[in-house]
């Protein structure tokens, strides 16, 4: 179906951005208008692909006469709006959101900008304190909403708990997890539409849960993969890459990617193919490939061990790593 | 959609709880017998899912008050029953406290351990609980405020199977469960004694309370009642809405918002599906006033409901009321049934207006509150609120325009379509505008909710609930609640408007006046309310998630030995707080602790 043209409605809306003027089309999100601009503005919870959920706050900049700051990668421009995305109390939002990340979690294997962005905004996770203990497998997934115990303030308080590895496909370490709901997105509503996964619990103990905490294999997971494909932190990670990092052996500078195309279905999915000492590590797909927006299914995403199955004639290094890997359980 | 769902299957009477609010079930388990391993369900497009999300909560309260927790097998039937992912059923039974999906006893009582309970006994009686050691048919947790501050302290039962009940003016040193588990019902009283100013001649907002008989429509139709619905029929939806513009109501939830905007919006709106939304849920500690309201007076949050609802074009309201209110909701059931039978509620009423009101529990959560979390709430979703804009009056509950208002604010409506909005405007300031309702409380001789009109001060209050006790002094008082500020007596010749709070850098909030005395211990007030925003907050977005915990730290590292720059940095968060975070509970977290610490009532 064609919409009529018509000159009556506004095919761009003009505002400024940090003193200048900038005409983007209707319904663009302040994020757009700056990148569309080259101004960059931080995003974690944030993803082309994905429904905005307004959560992680890193985005926020100032708009005159709103009273709080606003979400970059939600919030539509309007006609004449004044816009500050390097102001005082920009900045320092961020620096505090990065803060409270910084000492709640484990950014470890988060992307690259993360430290980038520490660094920028002068955050200090470690100023509030050493990280308090992990807690035990299990436990942050079965409390109650409500009355907490004792804090002293001696430590600050964190996520940390053991890394769950229930299945031999891919690991939940959810030490490293920033509660951005990308993976419950990507799993749900916006791509494979599964729902195996959503936040559950409430305030700091909210956390990422299938049904009744069950493992993966044991809920509706399907293993598509295309949560871990999302997630920002390295909190899902392949477990092959888990391995790896377990035994000191994950070295991204030692990889090579190589782009192909997936030979099991004829939808034509395009395969990021990343390779270290001559095996497959993790896959991927890109995310602006038309066909997949970074999404595969199961076969994809983690049936290539066909491609190495070569027995005795080929040996890699990391091959005895991988195949701990194919164990239900971590040793 | 797809789902899958575990092989757990529901006990005969967890499916009967079920049944009892979602009808008969759908799905036949015994033709086609639904089997993790075998089970695909393809609904039809997400609108035939949408239509019965809506039924979760009141689904998961049924089993919860029926058999006294959520198993796997109830959660699964429910699932497959309405069509939800286990993991989001999941997520919504465990974002609500009163909902617990680990095996409980049939009788759970929540002791309120907040800020006025604390002060007189309860921490006593939560030590004397303690001391009973486990106990087999019964389990006891903390609670945050229950609304009863006027009676501290006060607990809240769970019974499976049973009516719910409040335990209020609780002897501490008699324990409300013996050591045998055994609940001492007669510990506290449970019916609620009418406000302190009930039979007044000037009262206009709680004129009916302790004079009419809450439980029966006919006293309240000799009492006048329902005559405003005949007026607002007679001038026509419009003129409604410009009474109450002309009456310049502004809202006694919280945010002190004119109504009439939210009301011409909705009304004038393109689209015809609306909704009224009446936010009873009152849990900002210190708050009782509408509590009074919908337990002695519940049909005049009924008729004014029905006043709005036709005013603004809508065909359906909701009342969503606080879980831990049960006399309110008993009342308000019969008062809503009373209504429809005699036509004065429902799809075609003897007035011509066609409204009917769905009554809501919530089931544990400050958050639900919100505006926007509660719309979440009711729809089956997590109470997580939402970023504005859009505003619920262009996108509202089910995505359509909706005008949400508080029990208070609603109940003016009767008295501004009866006497005209600009004999409600005469009353009070020009900006503050009509009787108001406060919430005395702490350190006074009558606590309870009492009425004035605008402009009234500080001091006329404490007055009014007559002053401190023999021997206490004014120290500081709480004004609006957790979310508002701590002020000196100093503060006692301000007028309490919105424009005069306004100019002293404080909030009227919901109404809270809570007044404490010399012998107060700030610290374990301050460790409280910062505990209470922890609890609370719904954990989306990072600033309140971790701010909410870092608050708490420092606070308690400032309450043992205070570091330089604890201070600091308590404000440094406060800022982020505000500035960052997508709703009103994160913005408002920490200022009542900034305030008690630039008060130095720490000292
Ligand atoms: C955390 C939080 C909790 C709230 N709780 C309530 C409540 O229990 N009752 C209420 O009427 N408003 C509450 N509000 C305010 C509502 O969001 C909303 O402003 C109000 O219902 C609008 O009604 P009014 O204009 O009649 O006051 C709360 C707001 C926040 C941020
Ligand atoms: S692997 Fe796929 S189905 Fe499983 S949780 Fe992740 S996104 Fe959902
Ligand atoms: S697991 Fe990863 S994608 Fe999912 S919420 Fe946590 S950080 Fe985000
Ligand atoms: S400010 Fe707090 S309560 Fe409000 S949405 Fe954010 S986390 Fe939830
Ligand atoms: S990127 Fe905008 S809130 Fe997370
Ligand atoms: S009922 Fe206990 S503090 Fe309000």
């Amino acid at each position: 179906m064609t919409q009529p043209e018509t000159t009556e409605t506004a095919n761009t809306v003009s505002l400024t951005i940090d003193g200048s003027p900038v005409e983007v089309r209707p319904d663009a999100t302040l994020l757009e208008a700056c990148r569309q601009m080259g101004t960059e503005v931080p995003t974690l919870c944030y993803l082309e692909t994905l429904t905005p959920v307004n959560v992680c706050r890193i985005c926020v900049v100032e708009v005159e006469r709103n009273r709080t700051l606003v979400p970059a990668c939600s919030r539509i421009a309007e006609e004449g709006m004044v816009v500050k995305t390097d102001s005082e109390r920009v900045r320092h939002s961020r620096k505090m959101i990065l803060e409270f990340l910084g000492s709640s979690v484990d950014l470890s294997a988060a992307e690259d900008e993360v430290g980038e962005w520490m660094e920028q905004y002068q955050a200090d996770p470690a100023r509030y304190g050493p990280q308090s203990e992990p807690t035990a497998a299990g436990e942050r997934g079965r409390r109650h909403p409500g009355h907490h115990g004792e804090v002293n303030g001696r430590t600050a308080e964190g996520v940390h708990q053991p890394t769950k590895v229930d299945n031999t496909l891919y690991v939940r370490d959810y030490s490293r997890c920033i509660l951005c709901y990308k993976c419950v997105e990507a799993c749900g509503i916006d791509a494979q539409g599964t729902y195996a996964i959503a936040v559950a619990g409430r305030g700091f103990d909210a956390r990422i849960s299938t049904e009744m905490d069950l493992p993966l294999g044991d809920g509706a997971c399907v293993f598509c993969g295309n949560c871990i494909g999302v997630c920002p932190t390295g909190a899902l990670m392949f477990r092959s890459e888990w391995e790896l990092r377990r035994a000191e052996l994950w070295d991204p500078d030692a990889q090579s990617v190589t782009r192909t195309v997936c030979s099991y279905c004829g939808v034509g999915c395009n395969l990021e193919l990343h390779t270290q000492d001559n095996r497959i590590v993790k896959v991927t797909s890109p995310q602006d490939h038309d066909v997949t927006s970074g999404h595969l299914c199961i076969k994809g995403r983690f049936g290539y061990d066909y491609v190495q199955n070569l027995g005795d004639v080929d040996r890699s290094s990391i091959d005895e790593v991988l195949a701990a890997a194919r164990r239900p359980a971590p040793e | 959609m797809d789902l899958r769902f575990t092989d757990a299957q529901p006990t005969a009477a967890e499916r009967e709880a079920v049944e009892s609010v979602i009808g008969p079930a759908r799905v036949d388990s015994h033709q086609r017998v639904r089997t993790a391993s075998n089970l695909r369900i393809f609904a039809k497009g997400m609108q035939s899912v949408a239509d019965r999300r809506h039924l979760l909560l009141p689904a998961l309260e049924a089993v919860q008050s029926e058999i006294g927790w959520v198993s796997e097998g109830a959660l699964m039937h429910i699932c497959r029953e309405l069509s939800v992912p286990p993991a989001e059923a999941w997520g919504v039974a465990t974002f609500y406290s009163l909902i617990s999906v680990d095996p409980s006893p049939p009788v759970v009582l929540h002791v309120c351990d907040d800020i006025v309970c604390r002060r007189v006994g309860a921490l006593e009686l939560m030590e004397g609980l303690e001391a009973n050691g486990q106990t087999p048919n019964t389990r006891w947790l903390p609670s945050p405020c229950l609304g009863q501050c006027d009676r501290a302290p006060a607990a809240y039962i769970q019974r499976a199977g049973e009516d719910d009940q409040v335990l209020v003016s609780i002897d501490p040193r008699t324990r409300p469960i013996g050591p045998d588990g055994s609940v001492v019902a007669a510990n506290g009283q449970q019916e609620s004694p009418a406000a302190p100013q009930a039979g007044q001649a000037h009262l206009r907002i709680l004129r009916r309370v302790g004079t009419v008989n809450p439980r029966s429509l006919d006293s309240y139709l000799a009492a006048g009642g329902y005559r405003a619905l005949e007026e607002a029929v007679e001038m026509g939806p419009a003129a409604v809405v410009a009474e109450v513009k002309a009456s310049n109501l502004r809202g006694r939830g919280g945010a002190a918002f004119p109504a009439w905007i939210k009301w011409e919006a909705v009304a004038n709106s393109p689209e015809p599906v609306r909704y009224l939304i009446c936010n009873a849920d009152e849990s900002e500690p210190g708050t009782f006033k509408d509590r009074v309201l919908m337990e002695d007076d519940p049909f005049s949050v009924i008729e004014a409901m029905t006043i709005s609802g036709y005013a603004i074009g809508a065909r359906k309201g909701y009342l969503y009321i606080r879980g831990e209110y049960p006399l309110a909701t008993r009342r308000l059931r019969s008062a809503i049934h009373q209504a429809r039978d005699a036509g004065l509620l429902g799809e075609s009423t003897r007035n011509g207006v066609s409204f009917d009101i769905d009554l809501r529990r919530g089931q544990g959560a400050y958050i639900c509150g919100e505006e926007t979390a509660l719309m979440n709430s009711i729809e089956g979703l997590r109470g997580e609120p939402r970023n504005k804009p859009p505003f619920p009056t262009v996108s509202g509950l089910f995505g359509k325009p909706t005008v949400i208002n508080n029990v208070e604010t609603l109940c003016n409506v009767l008295d501004i379509v009866a006497d005209g909005g600009s004999n409600f405007a005469s009353v009070g300031t020009p900006q503050s505008t009509g009787p108001k309702l406060f919430c005395l409380s702490g350190s006074v001789r009558r606590p309870g909710t009492y009425e004035v009109e605008f402009g009234a001060t500080l001091g006329d209050l404490i007055e009014l609930a007559g002053g401190l006790p023999e021997g206490r002094r004014l120290r500081a008082i709480l004004l609006g609640g957790a979310a508002g500020s701590f002020v000196l007596p100093d503060l006692l010749e301000m007028p309490l408007t919105f424009e005069a709070a306004s100019e002293a850098g404080v909030s009227l909030g919901s109404g809270v006046i809570m007044a404490f005395d010399q012998h107060t211990d700030f610290g374990d007030i301050l460790a409280r309310i910062a505990a209470f925003f922890r609890d609370e907050t719904c954990g989306q977005c990072v600033p309140c998630r971790v701010g909410t915990v870092r608050v708490e730290e420092a606070l308690a590292r400032i309450r043992r030995d205070p570091q330089p720059g604890d201070l600091e940095l308590i404000e440094e968060i406060d800022l982020a707080m505000r500035d960052a975070s997508i709703c009103g509970l994160g913005h408002t977290a920490a200022i009542a602790l900034r305030s008690a610490l630039e008060l130095g009532l720490l000292e």
